[in-house]
């Protein structure tokens, strides 16, 4: 079970994994996550789905080696398992025709922004995809964005690769070129704000996909309460996309650090 | 095994029975006092997360408490037993000195007597229609103690019987959940021959006996060997699958599942949606003992972190209130204060919760109700504001109604908060399962007397139906909706 088939590494710290889970290689959909737990001492992490290929029994999962678990997770190498994990958990994305959608990727968000990348593509939309990351180092899964998608820009904080500039300066572009129907954000609760902000300018529909902090991931704990609209939901049941323009991104922002001190902590203490 | 009237006058009537009543004339039984549960002092306990608080009767105790047991005609404590438990008999094994009789007994209703030995009521059900309590205005026979002194005497005997199960029929079912509701489902399935899976979603079996009763009330370990034996009796355990998420109820159904009894509890927590609830350092009393209890995030050998407050306050006045700030006791806590809007009186948690708590040194703000939290810069709780209230006339509940008392505010120090104000429905079978029937809460809506949901195959019980009640009624739900299936499925057959 949960056995590694594939190791790829995009860079230092980022990592795809492609995972022996049939059963939710079967039955996930763009957008759904899954919970793992990498070991016996290890905590329980949400990470969203990358792609899955329902015949072989696999499903990708990009890791960025940050604190303790996800630096547990990204050590694994093929042929080792992950001890426990669970899903598809979440809501699909709801993929639908509105015309043209612009998909706004940042660092490794770009690898759940993928198959929803992919399947607003099937279903018939023109889809433009920016990929963004402080560097040339961090961009990853370009080719396979490109498969899904029209066009795509890749925007880099120090110019390293593509344009220079943030993700919202690729998106004025687009909208300022051209209609833009949809747009989904993926990436840091920061890089989602803004998009959003502007996006809300041009009053273009955004979706955008958190990755809170959660225990269970099935309603139980609501660690990963956010404020949409004014009230108060749980990403892993009722999200994990909401209406970015609804969405408290600054609460987001508060509640990502919740645990910031004993993370540091834990960190020093695995280094 | 049914406890018909006539089964339990044929079993009273057996030649030990008889004797044994015989041996003490009534009025010497009647004027022995109740035994006390010998408890480890509180200022030891206080320091250890998985030391247990009650340490169990020994066997003089638990058999001197047994003769207290009158072993009545028409036995009324039966009738408070959610899941029919032949009481006498099992009273009377321990006073003749067979416990390991007076285990097998619990077993043949119960699937988990360990568990229930501690965790159950009993002062509101067998305890409560005690001859004792109803007639004789005493202190009724300590059952429950006895119960978890019968089961824990097995355990440590190494003689751990295996109900008997009868020849397997083939017939493939599925439960969904692995807390009591499920577990008692389970064991009264194999027993008629049916081949179960329980299905689980965390990664440890066991449900709330496992992420929310903590270890100073019931050990894991206790609960690993009650799980131990539904295994040994061919129940199947598969973790981390969700019924309707990681396969649906068709592809079980495919794959030769007949029926589904749904117990996924009440995981929803709820808040009260007041002014600065979603700051860091306020969380639900499900994630704060979801920590503590399955992920051991007090142990800093484990990589799930928990906050460890000075001042911790927690919302509510019931079981997982007292759970939860006991436990914040053990963690370090100066301050670990009860904020309850009613008074002692109205408290939903047990006496003996609210006792122990109190002997440990948490304090008691009852009429008191928070209103609003501030944090600091970085957004961490830092202090709340509580309104003070009172008591006006009864409400729904028959409990008298908190009011405010304006213009009463005040703010104390927090670095800590856990809301324990109560827990609705799991909404992801009833999202999954669109044509199965729900209230208006969320709760699964079923016949009462067979568990049976809108869906013909689709049993239900526990909080999923009940939306938030007790270990015991859980496995009461189990055992009905068992006999309510196997009916079903013998009919269609």
């Amino acid at each position: 079970m949960n056995q590694i088939v594939e190791k790829v590494l995009f860079s230092e710290k980022v990592a795809k994994f492609v995972v022996d889970a049939p059963r939710i290689a079967k039955s996930r959909k763009p957008g759904h996550f899954v919970i793992l737990r990498v070991d016996e001492k290890g905590e329980r992490i949400p990470l969203t789905i990358a792609g899955a290929d329902p015949v072989k029994g696999t499903i990708d999962l990009v890791v960025q080696k940050m604190g303790v678990s996800s630096s547990k997770l990204f050590d694994l190498t093929v042929g080792d398992s992950i001890l426990d994990m669970v899903g598809p958990l979440g809501k699909a994305t709801h993929i639908h025709n509105p015309g043209t959608i612009l998909a706004c990727g940042g660092g490794v968000g770009v690898a759940p922004m993928l198959p929803i990348v992919e399947a607003f593509k099937k279903a018939g939309n023109r889809v433009i995809s920016i990929l963004a990351a402080r560097n040339k180092d961090l961009i990853i899964l370009e080719d396979e964005i490109r498969k899904w998608s029209d066009e795509v820009i890749i925007m880099t904080d120090d110019g390293s690769y593509g344009t220079k500039g943030l993700v919202t300066t690729g998106a004025e572009m687009v909208i300022q070129r051209e209609t833009v129907n949809e747009c989904i954000a993926i990436g840091p609760a920061v890089m989602m704000k803004f998009t959003s902000l502007l996006t809300k300018k041009y009053e273009i529909p955004t979706q955008a996909s958190l990755n809170a902090i959660m225990v269970d991931g099935t309603g139980m704990c609501g660690a990963c309460r956010v404020s949409v609209g004014g009230r108060t939901l749980f990403t892993c049941i009722d999200g994990p996309e909401f209406d970015a323009h609804q969405i408290d991104f600054d609460e987001l922002i508060v509640r990502l650090g919740g645990y910031a001190t004993e993370e540091k902590l834990a960190n020093e203490r695995y280094q | 095994m049914s406890t018909t009237k006539e089964y339990l006058q044929t079993e009273r009537e057996k030649e030990w029975r008889t004797e044994l009543r015989k041996k003490m004339p009534n009025k010497d039984r009647t004027a022995r006092i109740r035994t006390r549960m010998p408890e480890l002092d509180p200022f030891v306990r206080i320091r250890y997360q998985d030391r247990e608080v009650n340490t169990g009767l020994t066997a003089d105790q638990a058999q001197s408490e047994a003769s207290r047991c009158l072993d009545c005609p028409s036995p009324t404590c039966i009738d408070g037993c959610p899941v029919s438990i032949n009481i006498p008999k099992f009273v009377k094994y321990i006073e003749l000195g067979s416990f390991l009789e007076a285990a097998k007994t619990l077993k043949e209703t119960s699937a988990l007597p360990a568990v229930c030995g501690r965790v159950c009521p009993q002062e509101k059900q067998c305890e409560a229609t005690c001859f004792y309590t109803q007639k004789m205005k005493k202190d009724p026979v300590a059952i429950g103690h006895l119960e978890r002194f019968a089961a824990d005497y097995e355990r440590e005997s190494g003689f751990m019987s295996v109900p008997e199960v009868a020849p397997a029929n083939g017939i493939k079912v599925a439960a969904i959940g692995s807390g009591p509701a499920s577990l008692s489902f389970a064991g009264d399935m194999v027993k008629l021959g049916y081949d179960v899976t329980v299905f689980e979603a965390l990664h440890e079996i066991g449900g709330v006996l496992k992420y929310g009763i903590p270890e100073f009330r019931l050990p894991n370990k206790i609960v690993d060997v009650e799980l131990d034996s539904l295994q040994k009796m061919g129940v199947k355990f598969v973790r981390n699958f969700i019924v309707g998420k990681t396969a649906s109820f068709d592809d079980l159904k495919e794959e030769g599942f007949e029926a589904f009894f749904v117990a996924s509890g009440a995981g929803l927590p709820r808040f009260m949606n007041i002014p600065g609830e979603n700051y860091n350092g306020i969380l639900s009393s499900n994630e704060y003992l979801t920590r503590v209890n399955l992920m051991n995030a007090a142990n800093d050998l484990f990589d799930t972190p928990i906050i460890k407050g000075k001042n911790v306050a927690v919302i509510g006045g019931g079981n997982t209130a007292m759970d939860s700030v006991r436990t914040a006791k053990r963690l370090g806590a100066e301050r670990a204060m009860i904020i309850y809007r009613r008074s002692r009186e109205e408290m939903p948690a047990r006496i003996e919760e609210v006792h122990h708590a109190e002997e440990e040194g948490i304090e008691f703000m009852n009429l008191c109700n928070p209103i609003e939290y501030y944090a600091n810069e970085k957004g961490m709780v830092n202090g709340m504001r509580i309104q003070r209230m009172t008591l006006g006339e009864p409400d729904a509940s028959g409990r008298r109604r908190p009011i405010v008392l304006e213009g009463s505010e005040y703010d104390i120090p927090v670095d800590l908060v856990v809301v324990a104000v109560g827990v609705s429905p799991n909404p992801l079978i009833p999202s999954e399962v669109k044509e199965l029937k729900v209230s208006k809460w969320g709760t699964i809506e079923v016949n009462e007397e067979n568990m049976q949901s809108s869906i013909p195959e689709i049993f239900a019980g526990g909080d999923i139906v009940r939306g938030g009640a007790t270990v015991i009624l859980a496995m009461g739900d189990g055992r009905k909706a068992a006999a309510g299936m196997d009916q079903y499925i013998q009919e269609k057959r």
